[in-house]
């Protein structure tokens, strides 16, 4: 096991679910997909877009870990895009279930 | 090196058919998917069923495994056979999903790790600049941390593939500014601090997960936070200033009079300070003290003449 000491730095993050607006192209560098499926990602409510056309769409930074979990889960469990939206979105209510019973159970 | 029974992984019988191999991962896939599932093993069963099921879906790499005879037990210390790996071909099996470096050695020693796509294939392998990959970590923080955008020292544990193009651990660690505000769930991303890119790629992004160390106090729901305050029969009736300890410090509170168990008051913008800042709430709980002593008993006597008072009036009884 190797290890790499950068305590020196203090690294400054953002919260990407927050602070964080990409643009379409900033999307595909960090996910790595061709426009087209992140265009194609886009229609089909996987991930929401402000603005009226891909050259001006922004994406909320929560966007990169739709697609994160879009990807796995079309390749993992073969799903189609339509398949993974909800999916994602049930997931989210769930989530939002599962806190509210926490707490009332606690 | 263990033998695995990767027949007995998937559940399916030795001689089903591919089909019935794929609706058998298909439906553990679902079970154990580490997004979709609540299992506390959901990752490691995961792993372990993509791994079985690159070799029994690929019909060369299941043939080659069947070969091995049945008389191996899971578990078991394996060696392969001397003959191993001649005359069989194995094509890639197009499998992209669970990552190589992820499998078992025994699946290392069969298959070798460029089974899944030439031993350099791992990132996409279009250009010869590549930007590094994007990395991914939980970190456990105090909620007190998210108040005051502490920073916190987080060490890393990764997989790299190394010089001899083997994976291998690294560790390091990190100096990271908790941003303030920052909520459960939420993600702070740390530009370029993620996989080295491939030649003149630039390195991808790490993303800390943030995870809040649960509490005995507070409870943090959204961006409000709640806080559970025992207080005595006589501060609820009558009223009082009580001093509570919050995520930001203490606070004098006062609480009003006639309050009872459950009431929740609010101290509006001492939530998490997060762009719209959350609320904090105090619940109220009356704690009742014991009556162990003949003093004691007299006074909850005396209490309960003073007061004609039914409990359940409210509910009919």
């Amino acid at each position: 096991m190797t290890s790499r000491d950068t305590r020196k730095t203090t690294l400054v993050g953002t919260i990407l679910e927050e602070e964080v607006v990409l643009s379409l192209g900033e999307v595909c560098r960090a996910s790595r997909l061709s426009a087209e499926r992140v265009i194609e990602l886009a229609e089909e409510g996987v991930i929401e877009p402000i603005g009226r056309n891909p050259a001006s769409w922004r994406f909320r930074g929560v966007s990169l870990r739709r697609i994160r979990c879009a990807q796995r889960l079309e390749q993992d469990l073969g799903l189609n895009t339509a398949g993974v939206a909800l999916v994602l979105d049930l997931l989210e209510e769930l989530e939002e279930l599962r806190t509210r019973l926490g707490r009332i159970e606690a | 090196m263990r033998y695995k029974d990767y027949y007995a992984v998937m559940g399916v019988d030795r001689d089903a058919t591919q089909d019935e191999i794929k609706r058998a991962y298909r439906k553990l896939a679902r079970k154990y998917h580490p997004d979709v599932s609540k299992e506390p093993d959901a990752e490691a069963r995961f792993k372990e069923l993509g791994e079985a099921y690159e070799v029994l879906k690929d019909p060369e790499k299941r043939a080659a495994y069947d070969g091995l005879g049945t008389k191996w037990q899971a578990g078991q210390d394996f060696r392969p056979p001397p003959d191993w790996n001649e005359g069989f071909e194995f094509h890639g099996g197009g499998f992209t999903r669970g990552a190589p470096q992820d499998f078992s050695d025994f699946f290392d020693t069969l298959f070798g790790r460029g089974a899944t796509g030439g031993p350099f294939t791992r990132t996409s392998g279009r250009a010869f600049h590549a930007r590094g990959e994007d990395t991914y970590a939980k970190i456990l923080i105090d909620l007190e941390d998210a108040y005051s955008g502490k920073t916190r020292t987080v060490t890393l544990e990764h997989t790299e593939v190394g010089p001899d193009g083997r994976p291998a651990v690294t560790q390091r660690t990190l100096n990271v500014r908790i941003p303030k505000g920052v909520r459960q769930g939420q993600h702070i991303r740390l530009a370029g601090q993620g996989s080295p890119g491939i030649g003149k790629g630039e390195r991808g992004d790490l993303y800390l997960e943030v995870e809040f160390r649960p509490h005995r106090y507070y409870r943090v729901e959204g961006n409000d936070v709640f806080i559970d305050l025992p207080v005595a029969p006589w501060e609820a009736a009558l009223g009082g200033t009580v001093k509570v300890r919050t995520p930001s410090g203490y606070v004098d509170l006062t609480i009003p009079p006639n309050s009872s168990s459950g009431r929740k008051l609010r101290l509006k913008d001492r939530g998490i300070p997060a762009k719209q800042p959350g609320d904090l709430f105090v619940v109220l709980n009356v704690a009742l003290p014991k009556a162990d002593t003949d003093a004691k008993k007299a006074a909850y006597a005396d209490f309960a003449q003073a007061f004609e008072f039914n409990p359940r009036a409210d509910v009919g009884m």
